[in-house]
């Protein structure tokens, strides 16, 4: 497979260094030196100029290309480039932006700007800074449908409230379906009465809160609540994303922004948040505010500096549980060094993002759950989809073999997956499957 | 010496004065049809008409046209129309000269508290005027109801771009909501609702007297108390004002006085099928509050004080109605309330200064003005404990200005001052000329003045007349009834020097 990149940065090395060895990776960079030394580093052909111009893009080989990967640290020169690829074929594009706005937009028509699929770094960033304060319970947490709808697999220990409840005493929740049950190996397709036992594996699937209220049901000790004190300091974009999403969940986080003007800003974007303006290095602010008695404390500043010395002082002070966003992976090691509990780097969250919507499967967005017995799996239903016009439970004599529909997303919005809900087309499903039926369902799709 | 060069495009800002001017000649044509109706005389209005037409016309030779108005010519402009209305609308009853308002003072002062909706009343003896003119009280009341401004907006449609800055300038709101993308549109659509507030108001008050339920509701005092009602201006060609009605016609006053003094942006919203703006304003929560609360306060007073006897269905209405009245800023009385105790009167007197929703016909100091006080009063006392806090004071979900807040507060401590320096006028002139007014009744009459209320306390109550005052004193009212009506800022900025020049 011919995969074009442009920029040759973090994100697009990165990338790069992972295909080079199965495919043709042709990477396009401004900085000659830049591309020349990728040449050395890995098996790639490379070419000096800029992406968004066709005459590079024709050099580039363009035209063979199947997919294209605009991953330079500018928004709008990867949108640019995959509308200028467009025009001389058509291979499948994805650009990279930091901007959530563009990501929005894409989102309107899933097809806006020549792109096949937009991840915007920063609210993937957030996301996953999001999952790991509110979901260390999970094994597995994996978004679907841009967010709307979670995928979340729990181990149930003997300590679990829920244990000895069956599933339907257990589904307290409009907006969650539990899609399965691993237990001894086995993957149990759950009926209501099946009861949980310790060391089942549950996977649940439903909009991001619900699974964070059945998170707080089945692990309340690891499971923070709305009284937990969560510390987010820095307000760059991707500490105001964080602090939005944790609003979302109902968290109340505090967050920390030294500019004046900034702060004002995000106070104003974040009613529901307490925004304080102040140096998070002021021993006096620390104190005052009871920094020391946070459970969790995220740096989002803007530079890794500023990010290590907070985490430092956050450290010694004896915040519960540290998390840093970390620009450059160099520094990874240096941040666990001193303690950090979690590292997020929004590069390789990026690219990591990148490579598996365009690599791991045809069907979009899969997840394998352990041990290979099911797999989870997003599926958009096309205008002449077989499917469109079945209510869920007519899928059973359409589609053979065992699986759950998790759950429905129509227009951007969360749609409760009942027996006698309809499909339309243009709906998207996330179901859980048998792997053994996986196939037929793509095809019946 | 350098030659001081006035800053201010002053002739642009007459040549709106003079063609606003010109168009009252159409409201005057109305009393004018009234007198040749009921075989009066056409006197009064003629010379009015001709007094416009002379004024209208010179200001527009002097005036230069230009649309594109700024601020400082907006601010004059609107100032000068304000008073110039007021004084043309004062030669009717200077040339019908009957009553105490033959005599210009009174006359202008009716006319001024007639345009700025306040409805203090120096008339003695309702019955010596002619029809016509106790119409034109009622009309002018109605032409200054919504704001003679937004008015002009929707009528010249060279305003479009001055329009916003004239409509700003004259709410002090923050910004003026367009309801569509051009500015005389809007300014079309929330007269054509206020027009039909009325047409309502006039309906239902007349179905009510041809139905026999309130006979004493003709077809004249329907349309004269939809004018004043709609426009919170307080008017009535009665005597004892509503109290000349039975209860039900009462009753169906308070609804459009609650209605004028709502924000027509939301009604408007309400009325095209998107009724939720308004139910979920914070601010028309505090409006209604405020006033249930005050009514529910009255009732209380009336119904355990042994001044008053008026039965349950009797205090209740009494105590809604003239604490609506008074907290709408309209000024009609159902009853003589001041024959009420002292506690009553006190709860009628502070809620002078409460005043409708902003955006409405209402005039005080608006409940808009009140709720940014009181959350950013919340907020201090939040920021005074958490000092690295950042908590944007927030109205209707939108934050607002730090600056907003600042000039809000600095326009409630003006008023207040202005209310106190007024009081101690009234109450040393009437102490000059040995009239008997107390420190409670010059604190209603200065409130009730310069708020644009209407009625105050003793002499001045409800029945009463503020003809008694010390000519000073009625010319210290008629300046703050227009400055007070027009938000103070425009008239109070002509006076300071960087105005003029740099």
């Amino acid at each position: 497979m011919r995969v074009i990149i442009v920029g040759a940065g973090q994100v697009g090395t990165a990338i790069a260094g992972d295909l080079a060895g199965d495919h043709d990776v042709v990477v396009i960079d401004t900085d000659e030196s830049r591309v020349d030394e990728l040449q050395y580093e890995y098996d790639v052909l490379t070419v000096a100029g800029d992406g968004a111009s066709l005459p590079v893009l024709e050099r580039a080989g363009v035209e063979d290309a199947d997919r294209f990967i605009a991953c330079t640290d500018e928004d709008r020169t990867n949108l640019v480039a995959c509308g200028a690829a467009r025009t001389i074929c058509d291979p499948f594009t994805i650009a990279r932006t930091k901007n959530v706005d563009y990501l929005r937009t894409w989102e309107r028509t899933n097809d806006a700007f020549g792109v096949d699929y937009v991840v915007c770094s920063t609210l993937l960033a957030a996301e996953t800074i999001v999952r790991v304060v509110g979901l260390p319970a999970a094994v597995n947490v994996k978004p679907y449908a841009g967010g709307l709808v979670y995928m979340a697999e729990f181990e149930i220990n003997e300590a679990s409230p829920i244990v000895g409840q069956t599933i339907a005493e257990a589904d307290r929740f409009d907006s969650l379906t539990f899609a399965g049950l691993l237990r001894d190996g086995d993957a149990v397709l759950p009926g209501g009465d099946t009861r949980f036992e310790p060391e089942d594996r549950v996977v649940v699937i439903g909009t991001p809160r619900s699974v964070q209220l059945f998170a707080a049901d089945a692990a309340p000790e690891k499971t923070p609540d709305e009284a937990d004190d969560i510390v987010v300091v820095g307000g760059s974009e991707i500490g105001y994303h964080t602090a939005r999403l944790l609003g979302k969940r109902r968290f109340t986080p505090r967050l920390v922004e030294s500019d004046p003007d900034r702060a004002r800003e995000l106070a104003e974007r974040l009613p529901d948040t307490l925004v304080m303006e102040n140096d998070a290095t002021d021993a006096e602010f620390l104190d005052r505010e009871r920094i020391d008695e946070a459970d969790v404390l995220v740096t989002t500043l803007g530079t890794d500096e500023q990010n290590l010395l907070t985490a430092l002082l956050a450290k010694r002070l004896g915040c519960r549980q540290i998390i840093a966003l970390v620009d450059n992976a160099e520094y990874v090691p240096l941040f666990e060094a001193i303690g950090v509990d979690v590292t997020v780097n929004p590069r390789q969250t990026t690219a990591e993002e990148i490579l598996r919507f365009s690599f791991e499967s045809a069907a979009e967005n899969l997840t394998v759950l352990e041990g290979h017995q099911a797999e989870v799996l997003e599926l958009e239903l096309e205008a002449d989809s077989p499917l469109a016009g079945r209510t869920i439970a007519g899928l059973d004599r359409a589609i053979p073999g065992s699986f759950v529909v998790g759950a429905i997303t129509r227009d951007r919005a969360y749609v409760e997956p009942r027996g006698e809900t309809t499909l339309e087309a243009g709906d998207r499903i996330v179901v859980l499957a048998d792997t053994d039926s996986v196939e037929g369902f793509i095809e019946r799709t | 010496m350098a030659r001081r060069t006035i800053r201010v495009d002053w002739r642009a800002s007459l040549d709106l004065v003079g063609r606003v001017l010109l168009y009252l000649v159409g409201p005057l044509a109305v009393p004018l049809a009234l007198a040749v109706y009921y075989g009066e005389s056409l006197l009064p209005f003629a010379v009015a008409i001709a007094a416009t037409v002379a004024l209208g016309g010179g200001f527009r030779r002097l005036g230069d046209p230009d649309p594109k108005l700024g601020p400082r010519e907006a601010f004059l402009a609107i100032s000068l129309i304000w008073l110039l209305i007021a004084v043309v609308g004062a030669v009717p009853f200077v040339v019908a000269g009957a009553g105490t308002i033959g005599s210009p003072l009174n006359a202008l002062f009716e006319s001024m508290s007639g345009l700025t909706t306040t409805g203090a009343t120096v008339l003695r003896d309702f019955s010596v005027h002619s029809r016509s003119i106790m119409m034109w009280r009622q009309l002018i009341q109605w032409l200054g109801g919504l704001g003679i401004l937004i008015l002009a907006t929707a009528v010249l449609s060279s305003l479009e771009v001055g329009g916003a800055q004239l409509m700003q300038s004259e709410q002090q709101i923050d910004r003026v909501d367009k309801l569509t993308p051009r500015i005389s549109q809007t300014a079309r659509l929330i007269w054509g609702l206020y027009v039909g507030l009325t047409a309502l108001a006039a309906g239902v008050f007349w179905a009510l007297g041809l139905s026999g339920l309130a006979p004493r509701m003709d077809l004249y005092n329907a349309v004269a108390h939809a004018l004043t009602s709609v426009a919170t201006a307080g008017f009535s060609p009665e005597p004892l004002s509503a109290g000349a009605f039975e209860p039900i016609a009462q009753w169906a006053m308070v609804p459009f006085m609650i209605l004028g003094a709502t924000s027509f942006i939301l009604l408007y919203y309400a009325v095209t099928g998107d009724p939720m703006r308004l139910l979920r304003s914070d601010e028309f929560h505090l409006y209604l509050g405020v006033l249930a609360g005050l009514a529910a306060v009255v009732a209380g007073v009336l119904a355990v004080t042994a001044e008053t006897s008026f039965g349950p269905e009797g205090t209740v209405r009494h105590a809604a109605f003239n604490a609506t009245s008074i907290l709408t800023t309209t000024g009609y009385a159902s009853t003589d309330f001041e024959l009420w105790a002292g506690g009553a009167k006190f709860a009628l007197f502070l809620a002078m200064f409460v005043g409708g929703m902003a955006g409405s016909t209402t005039c005080s100091i608006k409940s808009l003005r009140w709720l940014v006080v009181v959350k950013s009063l919340r907020r201090n006392l939040f920021t005074a404990v958490r000092p690295s806090a950042i908590r944007p004071v927030r109205v209707a979900d939108t934050p607002v200005e730090e600056e907003t807040i600042k000039d809000v507060y600095a326009y409630i401590l003006l008023s207040i001052l202005i209310f106190v320096v007024l009081a101690l006028v009234v109450v040393v002139d009437a102490a000059r000329i040995g009239a008997g007014v107390s420190e409670f009744e010059a604190m209603g009459a200065a409130a009730s003045t310069f708020l644009n209320i209407g009625p105050a306390f003793g002499a001045a109550g409800p029945y009463g007349t503020y003809e008694g005052f010390a000519s000073t004193s009625k010319a210290t009212m008629v300046v703050l009834m227009w400055i007070g009506r027009i938000e103070i800022i425009p008239v109070l900025v002509l006076f300071t020097k960087a105005f003029w020049t740099s």
